[in-house]
């Protein structure tokens, strides 16, 4: 899924400030599941909001919504309805989510209330990882499973580095050397001798350095 | 000869060879990169320049070279991958080989998170073994690592470091391998302190008959103090000191600390000697090139052969 944190309260308030009347929009995918930016957490900002600015002697008026998924334009149409009864719009979705609101109310503008950060797994309740980077080109077939792209902090290809200490990474012993899990894991496997094969250079084009990527599916327009 | 690098003669005629470290100026002072590696001329076949070591922002590797070049001495530029992408490293090799540098070794870089700029993009397009794949392309096959071909392609002796000392250590020897596969002519490794540690790395190396395919250059890194002991032990990734180090450098007087740090250190180029695959020893004495000579001649390394 794709993770995201609330932005500071602070950062929120500014952008709302010039408003008196905003839409507060949650989304039911991704960010439900990493409470950043579903119902529950659209409901606690809009609390948070209105008392932070009634501190301030000033009045807001938050209308609250969660779209079933809001980066498809078929669910954001909802907005509709409720758009002209506000001056702007405070989205918690992802970044896709805040981009296809902006893209589709074009006389409105749209502030990102979540930093959107990573695709990952959660780890346990409370704690998620990052886990894919979107390379375009899948290497977990020969990599135990254990993506070196997204989980080395260097991304290497052939690792681990000479910074490997007792299974952590040298930047912090709170992040897993990705070269020892990919050695572990191929070991388990059986699959010792394919650590000595050398992942050559990559073609970085299918990932974000060939420019905005597309997909069309033919099939299906 | 595949390559005009001082340091190819040397280990070609049979000789351990001896390079040292430099690293360049946090600033633009041309007369400091002169100032160390005159203190070095006539005691190491190479003198590595360090690029950005520790993340720390430094004049460039190839600026420093150069000046070295312009001295009449060998330098040995050192390419990280975290700061350029594949054009820009390559361009840089093209400029080294053109100012006469005719040595490099590839690294992937410390982290940024440890230097003054942890805010930077680390830029890893490519890993070390891939950018040692990219300049034996370009001296082997004259061509650049996109395919097109090189107009005089730069004929580099290229290295590569290993790191013994580091986790998982049974992976340690195949990493090597696959350096070499990659193409390293030489190898400089991390500093040694864990002698015992290292030479089981390579009692490693040699069933693997790889001691025969690449020249290891055992690294030698005297400590100043008992406090740079334990800074290492504790502070640097990778890094193995044993506690005997430690305490034999705590147990002098603060004053002699120094020179019984340049006593191990000569004596563990003495007993490295006779480790069979150890074909030299690079130096780094960090900010302290000035104790290279006495090494270097204390050791019995002096003179270095004139090729």
């Amino acid at each position: 899924m794709i993770t995201a944190v609330r932005k500071p309260m602070e950062e929120i308030l500014e952008y709302v400030s010039p408003y008196k009347r905003i839409l507060l929009v949650g989304c039911n995918e991704c960010v439900t599941v990493c409470a950043a930016g579903g119902r529950k957490e659209v409901a606690i900002l809009s609390s948070a909001l209105q008392m932070a600015l009634m501190k301030q002697g000033k009045t807001l008026e938050v209308r609250e919504i969660t779209l079933e998924r809001q980066c498809d334009p078929e669910y954001v149409e909802e907005l509709a309805t409720e758009i002209d009864r506000v001056d702007a719009v405070v989205s918690m979705a992802c970044g896709c989510g805040v981009q296809e609101v902006a893209r589709r109310f074009k006389d409105r503008a749209v502030f990102p209330a979540v930093n959107t950060l990573f695709m990952g797994a959660s780890e346990r309740h409370g704690v998620w990882s990052e886990r894919c980077q979107g390379c375009g080109d899948c290497l977990l077939g020969i990599t135990g499973g254990i993506c070196p792209v997204a989980r080395c902090s260097k991304r290497l290809l052939n690792g681990p580095c000479g910074g490997s200490t007792g299974g952590k990474c040298e930047i912090s012993p709170d992040v897993d050397c990705a070269w020892q899990l990919i050695w572990d894991r191929l070991k388990q496997l059986g699959l010792e001798k394919r650590y000595e094969e050398i992942i050559s250079a990559k073609d970085w084009r299918t990932s974000r350095d060939g420019g905005p990527r597309r997909i069309v599916r033919e099939d299906l327009e | 000869m595949v390559t005009e690098s001082t340091l190819e003669k040397v280990l070609a005629a049979g000789h351990l060879a001896v390079t040292a470290e430099c690293g360049p100026p946090r600033g633009a002072v041309p007369e400091k990169i002169r100032e160390k590696a005159e203190l070095l001329r006539g005691y190491a076949d190479g003198i590595n320049v360090t690029d950005n070591q520790t993340a720390m922002v430094r004049m460039s590797s190839l600026a420093a070279c150069i000046f070295i070049r312009q001295m009449g001495l060998d330098p040995i530029l050192q390419m990280v991958t975290r700061d350029r992408n594949r054009l820009a490293m390559q361009s840089d090799i093209l400029g080294a080989y053109a100012h006469g540098i005719h040595t490099m070794l590839c690294l992937s870089g410390d982290h940024p998170h440890f230097g003054d700029h942890p805010m930077a993009a680390n830029v890893y397009d490519l890993d070390s073994i891939q950018l040692l794949q990219t300049v034996r392309g370009m001296r082997d096959q004259g061509r650049f690592q996109g395919g097109d071909e090189i107009l005089n392609p730069p004929k580099m002796f290229v290295g590569a470091a290993a790191n013994p000392f580091a986790d998982p250590f049974e992976l340690r020897v195949a990493r090597l391998a696959k350096k070499v596969k990659a193409g390293a002519d030489f190898i400089q490794t991390q500093c040694i302190y864990n002698l015992e540690k290292f030479e089981r790395w390579m009692a490693g190396v040699r069933a693997r008959g790889l001691h025969e395919k690449v020249h290891i250059l055992a690294g030698i890194t005297p400590m100043k103090s008992a406090g740079m002991a334990r800074y290492m032990k504790n502070k640097v990734p990778g890094m193995d000191v044993p506690d005997e180090v430690v305490k034999r450098m705590a147990g002098v007087p603060k004053e002699n600390q120094a020179k019984e740090g340049i006593k191990i250190a000569i004596e563990t180029i003495q007993r490295l000697k006779a480790v069979e695959g150890v074909k030299g020893f690079h130096i780094m004495a960090i900010e302290w090139e000035q104790k290279v000579p006495e090494i270097v001649q204390s050791a019995g390394l002096y003179p270095r052969p004139q090729l």
